[in-house]
This record gives structure tokens, sequence and C-alpha cells, in this order.
């Protein structure tokens, strides 16, 4: 019968499970993190598109340029509100790519990485959408929230509970280029990422499970 | 395009030596550079740890370098290059890098060094000669030195240079287009008073009229006035680059028979027209060469006279800066001028007494123009000896000399040397005195050396006679030997004299601004960088017992020969200082100021590496008085 057959995933989504075939280690110097952002064309996860994906990798806390992704995205849906945030016009000179192609590409480039964002269920929530959208499953990855390694980490006593990327690299006095691209978002991550986690280290040894949001309390933002 | 491998390009972009690599090979690095967050305290590697395989740049925060035993060895911050010397050589780390403060840093693998940073000359040699002396010692810098010792004053080193100077041409020159009549065209060259004009096509220079075309081919009717100016223009023309200088200049008025010259801006025909330079520019130019206004200082007639040959030296001075004309020579010559003028006002303020002199005297310049060290805004600083006399006629002996002292600093003042805030001027009773008396004055600081009397020998020490007896001064100098060899504890107090300003071991991070009045948050680099070289260099070689050397790069050089042994120590305290030099006088004139105080912000990196080898050679000279005057026990 025709509804029994195996529904056949194409060879990049195969490939992307394989990864996390066996048991991952769970120590952060030798982890391969991927930090990431997308700048998309409003909050709404259903209704809304990526219009942008960037990325950049940290191994054994070093940010490594030469491991990052970077695309742009053509878009059906387009909203010239965001313009003005993204500056990423639609016919903008960046050369773009379908939806599929970068998803494709980026599942490609993450493999099991342990992913990185700040208020990453909104990113997630956005990536699996395009995914089902091409009809597969969810992001099977790991993923920390840098808001909450933030509170975590216990540095700051004030009672707000969120605190934007601005407000986090101006505390830690990270200099902001290209804000509100995916790229300089995702290296302004890693950085603030690294700079936290030091201050971790200073109190005890941290293993990955210490930083991971509790799945009770992952949501939108 | 990586917008993250951008931005690290952009940084990276502002410093040497990858300013010197091309774009693309510097995107190339960018790609593929790691960035490390390093906590306050915390290493990249130590000492004795097998190399990693990469060195390494700060972007930001401040990385020090210690010893096994500890010892800040250097500190680097925001552009800084470090572990590259553990690179090349290979091994272990014979340093620790540990953050000073927190820091970012990015690290770059040795594959990319040798594939985009060593394949470049420009760079390579830029990062050879910073790892293997702190110095950048030019070719260029080495010529002029071997130049001037060979012809020290001579007129004819004077000529030369202003020779190599690239000359000074019109801006703006009067075009108009081929069609223009020849009687507009010498409507325009009347209403503007110039003696060519320019024909130009988009820019480009198609041919030229002169006065004398006018002169043979209008007055005597070969063509009429309505033609148009391609009648008669002379085409093509001659072309040449924007840096040509005044000797090739003339060479090619003289090979072509011609008297204007079209600069462009490649300096070919076709390229755009940027200025005309004409023989008239270049009588000009020649008229402000440094011997011509000497012999000019000689002619004057009037104090006004040598007011405007002061302002033209001023503009010598200026062009001379520059085009980083040797800082030795510079102020050779600018002191060679102020001396001529100097001197021609102090011969004809004697004539101009109503009696005769009544003793020989010598006239002195003291402190920094005794130094020859003072190029900008020159104010006075000078005293007078006159020989010694019978107690009786002393008092009419002073007078005499108060008055004529006192009409030399005013036509000083008005030639435009402004009168000393502190009053160090011969008209001032305290420093227009006997031999005699000037011996005791001498003797009473050098026995009683406090602050005050330490600060008036830093300044009356270096006593250069412009005028008089020299015989006088002689005797001046053996007087403080004597003294001195008496009093062999007063070297000790001038040595601690000469500690009290350390420099500071980083930029940005320990510079010692200012910390209030108007100056706040701006670096003192006279106090700070260049008196301890000068405070260091007066006291060596007053330890030697010399007095002939007063200018610090000389009293340098004099040490080089006395004490070889230490020969590599004092070539970079003479280097130092004059790049100080140098510097403070380029940043005179870029602020219309002494050039005293510099805005740290406004420094790039070549600058700031440039003091910061300055600050190390300071550092190590004081080390050495320290140890040579035993002056642990003074601190």
């Amino acid at each position: 019968m025709i509804w029994f057959k195996k529904k056949v995933y194409p060879k990049f989504w195969n490939d992307y499970l394989i990864h996390f075939k066996g048991k991952q280690d769970t120590f952060i110097n030798t982890l391969r993190f991927v930090v990431f952002d997308t700048e998309t064309t409003g909050l709404n996860t259903k209704e809304d598109r990526i219009l942008s994906i960037g990325t950049v990798a940290i191994n054994n806390k070093v940010v490594k340029i030469s491991d990052s992704f970077e695309c742009y995205i053509i878009q059906d849906i387009f909203k010239t509100d965001s313009v003005k945030i993204h500056g990423i016009l639609k016919e903008g000179n960046r050369i773009k790519i379908s939806e599929k192609r970068a998803i494709e590409l980026f599942l490609n480039h993450i493999e099991n990485a342990v992913l990185i964002a700040h208020h990453a269920a909104f990113d997630v929530a956005m990536i699996n959408a395009a995914l089902k959208r091409m009809g597969l499953g969810k992001l099977k990855n790991r993923v920390l929230d840098l808001g909450h390694i933030y509170k975590k980490a216990d540095i700051n006593r004030s009672s707000k509970t969120h605190f934007s990327l601005d407000e986090l690299a101006e505390q830690f006095k990270i200099t902001q280029h290209d804000r509100h691209t995916a790229s300089g978002d995702a290296y302004i991550t890693a950085l603030l990422f690294l700079k936290i986690i030091a201050k971790f280290k200073l109190k005890k040894e941290i293993n990955l499970n210490d930083l991971e949001t509790p799945i009770s309390k992952i949501g939108l933002i | 395009m990586n917008t993250i491998a951008e931005r690290i390009y952009d940084f990276l972009k502002g410093f040497p030596p990858f300013n010197m690599i091309t774009n693309e090979n510097l995107l190339s690095i960018c790609k593929s550079i790691e960035v490390h967050y390093v906590e306050k305290d915390s290493f990249i590697f130590k000492t004795n740890e097998h190399i990693k395989d990469q060195f390494y740049v700060v972007k930001d925060g401040d990385i020090g370098l210690f010893t096994e035993l500890n010892e800040l060895i250097d500190e680097c911050d925001e552009g800084d290059i470090f572990g590259l010397r553990a690179l090349m050589r290979q091994g272990n780390y014979l340093l620790s890098a540990k953050a000073i403060e927190e820091s970012i840093v990015y690290s770059i693998s040795s594959k990319l060094f040798d594939d985009y940073i060593a394949t470049n000359t420009e760079a390579s040699k830029y990062l050879m000669s910073n790892l293997v002396s702190n110095y950048r010692k030019t070719n260029n810098e080495e010529q002029h030195q071997k130049f001037l010792t060979h012809h020290a004053h001579s007129t004819t080193v004077l000529q030369d240079y202003s020779e190599e100077l690239t000359a000074n041409y019109t801006k703006n020159p009067i075009v108009c287009s081929l069609t223009t009549t020849i009687k507009e065209a010498a409507i325009l060259m009347t209403e503007n008073r110039v003696g060519s004009i320019v024909i130009t096509k988009k820019n480009k220079p198609l041919g030229i009229i002169t006065d004398k075309d006018i002169r043979t081919k209008i007055a005597t009717g070969l063509f009429s006035i309505n033609d148009s100016v391609s009648k008669i223009m002379s085409a093509p023309v001659k072309t040449y680059p924007t840096n040509i200088t005044i000797a090739e200049a003339q060479i090619a008025m003289i090979k072509y028979r011609i008297t204007h010259l079209c600069i462009t801006k490649d300096g070919t025909t076709d390229s755009e027209l940027t200025g005309i330079l004409s023989e008239h520019d270049i009588i000009v130019i020649r008229e402000n060469n440094a011997s011509f206004l000497i012999k000019e200082v000689k002619r004057s007639k009037s104090v006004e006279d040598l007011k405007q040959i002061r302002l033209r030296a001023q503009n010598l001075l200026k062009r001379y800066i520059e085009q980083q004309i040797s800082i030795i020579f510079v102020s050779k010559i600018i002191t060679e001028i102020n001396n001529s003028i100097t001197i021609k006002i102090i011969e004809n303020a004697v004539k101009s007494m109503d009696y005769p002199l009544p003793t020989s005297f010598t006239w002195l310049a003291i402190g920094s123009q005794g130094r020859e060290e003072q190029l900008l805004l020159t104010d006075q600083d000078n005293a007078l000896v006159f020989e010694d006399v019978s107690e009786i006629d002393l008092k009419k002996t002073k007078d005499y000399f108060l008055k004529l002292s006192k009409k030399i600093n005013q036509d000083l003042k008005t030639v435009g040397f402004e009168f000393c805030p502190a009053n160090m001027m011969a008209s001032n009773s305290k420093w227009c005195l006997s031999l005699s008396q000037w011996e005791k004055q001498f003797k009473r600081w050098i026995i009683t050396p406090d602050q005050d009397n330490l600060m008036l020998c830093t300044i009356f020490f270096d006593f250069e006679p412009v005028y008089g007896n020299k015989e006088l001064v002689y005797k001046m100098a053996e007087g403080i030997f004597e003294s001195i060899s008496k009093h062999e504890i007063f070297l000790n107090h001038l040595g601690v004299n000469a500690l009290k300003n350390p420099p500071p071991l980083s930029f940005f991070r320990q510079f010692l601004v200012e910390q209030s009045g108007e100056h706040k948050d701006q670096f003192d680099i006279k106090a700070r960088a260049m008196m301890p070289l000068v405070d260091a260099a007066r006291l060596l070689i007053l330890s030697n017992n010399i007095k002939s050397h007063n200018n610090t790069i000389l009293r340098f050089q004099k040490l080089i020969e006395l004490e070889p042994q230490n020969k590599e120590l004092y070539n970079d305290c003479l280097v130092a200082f004059k790049y100080l030099l140098q510097f403070r006088t380029e940043q005179g004139f870029k602020h219309d100021d002494s050039g005293r105080f510099i805005d740290l912000k406004s420094l790039n990196k070549s600058h700031r590496l440039e003091l910061k080898n300055c600050f190390k050679a300071i550092k190590e000279i004081q080390e050495l008085i320290l140890v040579r005057f035993n002056l642990a026990q003074f601190l």
C-alpha cells in the first residue's frame, strides 16, 4: 500500500542525522560549538521568514573565523518595515540563495555541534519552521541560550530577567560593529559566551549540562 | 564575503605590517584568524612551553611579556604583535605572555605568515628590523649622518639640500580652452597677474602661452588678437610630476629652453593639470634657502628687515620638516640663522651705545637655545658675562652691560623672539655678571644642590657663546669642573635629578598624562620624554669633564666615542632624541603651538611604536645612571 511506503528524505538530512548516532561528550573544552543568529522579517515564527543566517564556531575556547557560515535568502514574502533594522533589501547586492539551499548548507555546517544563540528559542523555532516547510524534522542539536548562561553565571544582581545583546555587549565592553547582521551578532554572541564562561570557570568546573536551559523553560521570548 | 572577516580586516589594516600587504592577502589571513579571549592574569603561553604554531596580535586589552623571574619586559596593546620572535626561532618560549587586563587576542598561524606576510618584502623588512632592533634605521638617515660629518657647516651643504627639496609650484593655474581667442586669454592673464596661461582639454594640458608669445607673435603682427589661442600656443607642453625637485626643474628649463613647466597628476601629458612651475617660482625658492637668508641678515638695514628674514626662516623650517630632512641638519640651519640674526642685533646695539665697551663680554645662549634644540616659537634664554674689572668700576661696568642687554633683548623681541617668561635674560641683573661673579654663583649651586639650584644648573650649564670673547666662556667652563671635582657628590644630585621622570612602559595604560590644568589628559613630550634624555646626556658628558658639547645629539655622539662599550645604548638614545625633536616640531606645526603637549588619541600606530622605542632607550639610560652614580641610596 502506498501510504506504508517509507518516506524518502534528501541525502543531506540523512547525513545530518548520522552525526547524532552514538554518545556525545559534554566537556566544553573539546566540544565544537556553533554560535548562530538569524535575521528575519519579523517575530512571528509561522508567518515570518529568515532573511539571513550567520554563524561562527568555537572550539577549545577559541573562535575560529575559518569555521563560519553566512548566507542571505531569497524572499517570497517581504516586509518593508524590517529593512530599516537589518538593511537587507530584497534586491540587495549580496548573493542570495533559496531557503531550501540555505538550510541544507546550514545543517551541513553545524553537524552535531552544540548550538549557541542569544534568545536561542526564537532562532531555533525559525530554523525548525523552515525545516517543516521542507517536510523535515526538527533540529537535533543541543542548544544553549546565552541569556540563560548569563543568568546562571550569576554575575548580575539586578532583578531583570531579560538582557538584550546590546546590553550584554556594553556590559562586557565588546565593541559593536555590524549589529543586526546575522554574522555580526553571532560574532558578538561568541565573544560574550567566552567572556561569561570565563567568569563561570572562576567558580567551579563546568560541563555542558550546567549550561543547558531546562526543557520546561524553553519557549518563545 | 564574510562579515566577521571583513571587520577583522578593517582592524588589522590600521597596523603595520598588515597595512603593507595586499588587500587580497590580508583578507585571506582574516578569514582564517582565531580569536582568543584571555581573562585578566591568565596566560597565553608560558616560558619553556613548546611554541605554538602561531603568533598573536592584540585586539583589545593589555598583554604583558614576562621573564621566568616574572619581570615585565614589554607590554602589548591594541595592534601590537607578540610571539613572532619565538615562532621564527622555534624551540620553547623564552617569555610568558600574560593578560594584564582582560584581552581579546587574534592568533595567526605560521602557515598564513609564510604564505602572505613573509612573501611581502616591505612587511618582512619591517618585521625583521623590529625584531632585530628596536629602531628603524633607514639608509637615508645613515647617509645624512655621513654627509653631515663630512661637511659640517659649509654653505654648499645648505645649497645642496635646498636643491633636493621638491619645488613649490603654483597650484590652480589659469587655463583656457582651444577656442579661446588670444585677446580673451591675454585679458585673463592680465586680470590674474600671471605670465602664462595653459590651454587645456578635459583638464589635460595641450599647450601654453607665455608673455613672450604675446610679444613675439602678436605685437609683431604675425597673428591677430582675434585668432584662437591654438595658433600661437607652444605645444606639446613639458609635463612633470608633483614631486619634481628644484634641481630637476632647473635642468628641464635649461635643456628645453623654456620658462614654464606644467605639473600634472602623474607627470604625463595625458593626466590632469595640477599646477605650473615657472622660472620665477624657482628664484623665489632660492631666495628663501638658508645660505641666502644668512647673507640677507648680513645685508639687512633694520630690525624690520630681520623680522621678515626670521619669518622666511620659519617657512623654510616648515618645508624641511614636511620633507623629513634630517633633524640634525634642520636644527643646525635654524640655529645658524637665529644666531646670525642675534649677532647682527648685538653689533647694532653695541654701535648705538653712547660709550665704547668698557671691557670685553660674551653673549650666551642658555637652556634649549644653548643646546641648539629650540626650533619652534623660540623665546629668549640668554645671559651675559663680562671680563673682571676693578672693584670700583664694577657697578659702572655692570650698568653699562645691563643697558646694552636691555636693548638687545628688546630688539630680539621685535624680531620675534619673545621675552623669556621666567626672565632668564641678560637684562636681568642676576644673569648679567662678571666672570668671577659667574664662577662664584656656579660654585654656590654646586655646593648646595637643592631643587632650585639644580634647576638653574640644568639651564645655565648648557651655555653656548653666540657673540664676543670666547675666552671668557672657556674660563667659565673650567670653573665648573674645578668646583665639581671638589664636590663630586654634586654629580649624584644631578643624577637623581636626571631620574625624576621615569618613562611610561606602555601607551594608554600607564601613560603619564597631565592630571590637571590646561593640558589635562595630554602627554607632555618635553618633560616626560625629551628632558630625561637631555638631563642624562648632560650628566654623563659633565662627568667626563667635557663642556664643549651642549647639543644632546652631539653629546651622545661624543659619549659613543668616549665609551665604545655603551655604543648601542647611546646610539639608541641619540636616535630616540632625534625622533622626539622631529616629532615635536611636526606636532608644533600641525597645531601651531610649541608641540609640547600631545593628544594621545591623535597618534597613529607608527608614532606609538616609535615613541615606545624612545621610552625603552630612556629606561635603559636611567638604569645606567642609577648604577654608575650609585643612586639607589639617594632615591
